[in-house]
């Protein structure tokens, strides 16, 4: 299963899209926020960790379908589905794998986008806690989202309107836990909620996603 | 026939409107789509006995 | 008699057979009934003027969006344990009568919130979880589209339901931590009927009674629809095999 990891890993970093493209969109949807809401910088404190976890999200999304594509296009899915390590295992190093190459480095890049909404210092390290703790959850979401619609030929538009509603759980305590944290309230609650989403998700995601894609395999 | 509705008799009128066209859209669409089925079903079957 | 491959779907198609008619009949009766008590033959509330009459309207379809959405889940439950292939066309064929539910609870809600909230839409609890609601309607239904094969579409919507259902009921609680609303409670919750004044309880009652009765009638009717379609889909295949 590390093997797994770090053969998909390596596979994201030299196709190269992986990092770099989910963090230019990042970066792309945080510098248009401003154009389209004006530059005062009172309303973009006011709305950047919402700008913030809205594009992190995003950014999230727009790599979900690569996730099982080529292997399911080139026949290793096929090989994995019946090798020797559990396909829930495969599902969540799967997902483990897409979270390094887009929500670690959304994450670490936050904190500097940040900057250009002029978010309040006190919400730095909210900012950063909140994601790390709940862009995991995005991953395994996602992934179950791919996983059902693997063998789809349009698949993308669809994982979209599968996958966004799911995230509004993860979304809404992401961003309260930021706005809480800023404005100096108690915001353990969020915090709290948030880590277990990501629990809950990454403990029994990985059979729903499995499932799906025994059925796709099927 | 129709009571006074006082000043809101247009939010009355046009929820009612909307959703009885919603349903009957909704009811419509059912019948038309299990008649157009039942027809074709009804055929590929004659089709079938002819065949054998 | 080997015109169902399967004896279910023959037995569903012949009890339903049965008693359609019926059900239509008490679903035009009852709702005519309800609608038409509820119209014009009831006074007008006292804070809300004429507007309280949208409630006919309003909780019926509310409680049918999130009805058909647990009785959606049961199927796909069934199917998912037993395969009987009814259970999972019946969660097909509800999910667009629950979509159009949804849409005539957030519709009549947002004419009624104008008068009496001053606004049509404003991000409260409930409505928000309703919009949610719509959106997990919308992808359901773009799944079952979206899949050739009828058992893997069949499968795969079961297990996005099932899901979906978890993370529906997760949705209700973030939406109700992140915003306290302007909704009122349930008003009209059984143990709590004193809140509403029999003058208006009655007729919703027949109403709720009326869209209970077209639900079913609506699923059956458009469950025939699906069995029969599958049905014209294998004997097309069977005739290109031959």
């Amino acid at each position: 299963m590390i093997a797994l990891l770090i053969r998909d890993l390596a596979l994201a970093i030299r196709a190269g899209g992986g990092f770099g493209l989910g963090l230019a969109f990042f970066l792309i949807v945080v510098v248009l926020v401003p154009f389209g809401v004006g530059p005062e910088s009172a309303i973009l404190s006011r709305i950047a960790p919402g700008i913030l976890w809205v594009g992190a999200l995003l950014a999230c999304l727009l790599s979900l379908d690569r996730i099982f594509a080529l292997d399911f296009e080139d026949g290793s899915l096929d090989l994995l589905a019946t090798a020797p390590i559990p396909l829930e295992g495969v599902v969540a190093m799967k997902a483990a794998a897409h979270w390094v190459t887009t929500g670690l480095p959304l994450t670490l890049a936050a904190p500097g986008l940040g900057l250009l909404l002029s978010l309040d210092p006190a919400a730095y390290g909210w900012l950063v806690l909140s994601l790390a703790l709940g862009t995991p959850a995005l991953s395994m979401i996602g992934t179950f989202g791919a996983a059902l619609t693997v063998g789809l030929k349009r698949g993308g538009l669809l994982l979209s309107l599968l996958v966004l509603p799911l995230y509004v759980p993860t979304l809404i305590f992401g961003a309260e836990a930021v706005v809480r944290g800023a404005a100096g309230q108690a915001n353990a609650t969020p915090l709290l909620m948030l880590a277990g989403i990501t629990l809950a998700t990454l403990a029994l995601l990985p059979f729903a996603a499995a499932a799906a894609i025994r059925i796709n395999l099927r | 026939m129709i009571p006074d509705l006082g000043k809101y008799a247009g939010a009355v009128l046009s929820s009612y409107a909307i959703s009885l066209a919603l349903l009957v859209a909704l009811v419509v669409l059912s019948l038309w789509r299990a008649a157009r089925v039942r027809r074709q079903l009804e055929e590929v079957e004659a089709r079938r006995v002819s065949d054998d | 008699m080997s015109l169902w491959e399967y004896a279910n779907p023959k037995k569903f198609m012949q009890t339903s057979q049965a008693v359609l008619p019926a059900i239509w009949g008490l679903t035009a009766l009852s709702m005519v009934v309800g609608l038409v008590w509820g119209f014009f033959l009831t006074p007008e509330a006292e804070n809300f003027g004429s507007t309280v009459k949208i409630i006919y309207l309003h909780v019926p379809a509310a409680m049918m969006a999130i009805n058909a959405w647990v009785m959606m889940l049961v199927a796909s439950l069934i199917w998912l344990v037993r395969r009987h292939h009814v259970s999972a066309l019946a969660a097909r064929a509800a999910a667009p009568v629950g979509l159009t539910m949804t849409v005539i609870a957030l519709v009549t809600g947002a004419i009624w919130g104008e008068p009496m909230w001053g606004t049509y839409w404003a991000w409260d609890p409930r409505l928000t979880s309703f919009l949610i609601l719509f959106l997990f309607y919308l992808g359901y239904i773009a799944l079952w589209e979206a899949i050739e094969n009828p058992d893997a579409a069949a499968d795969l919507t079961s297990v996005l339901c099932i899901v979906g259902s978890v993370f529906a009921l997760l949705s209700r609680y973030a939406v109700n931590f992140w915003n306290q609303g302007l909704h009122q409670g349930a008003t009209l919750s059984m143990d709590k009927q004193e809140n509403i004044a029999n003058v208006f309880w009655f007729p919703l009652l027949v109403c709720m009674g009326a869209f209970i009765l077209l639900f079913v009638a609506l699923v059956l009717e458009r469950t025939r629809t699906e069995i029969r379609a599958r049905r014209i889909k294998a004997l097309i295949a069977r005739e290109r095999m031959a």
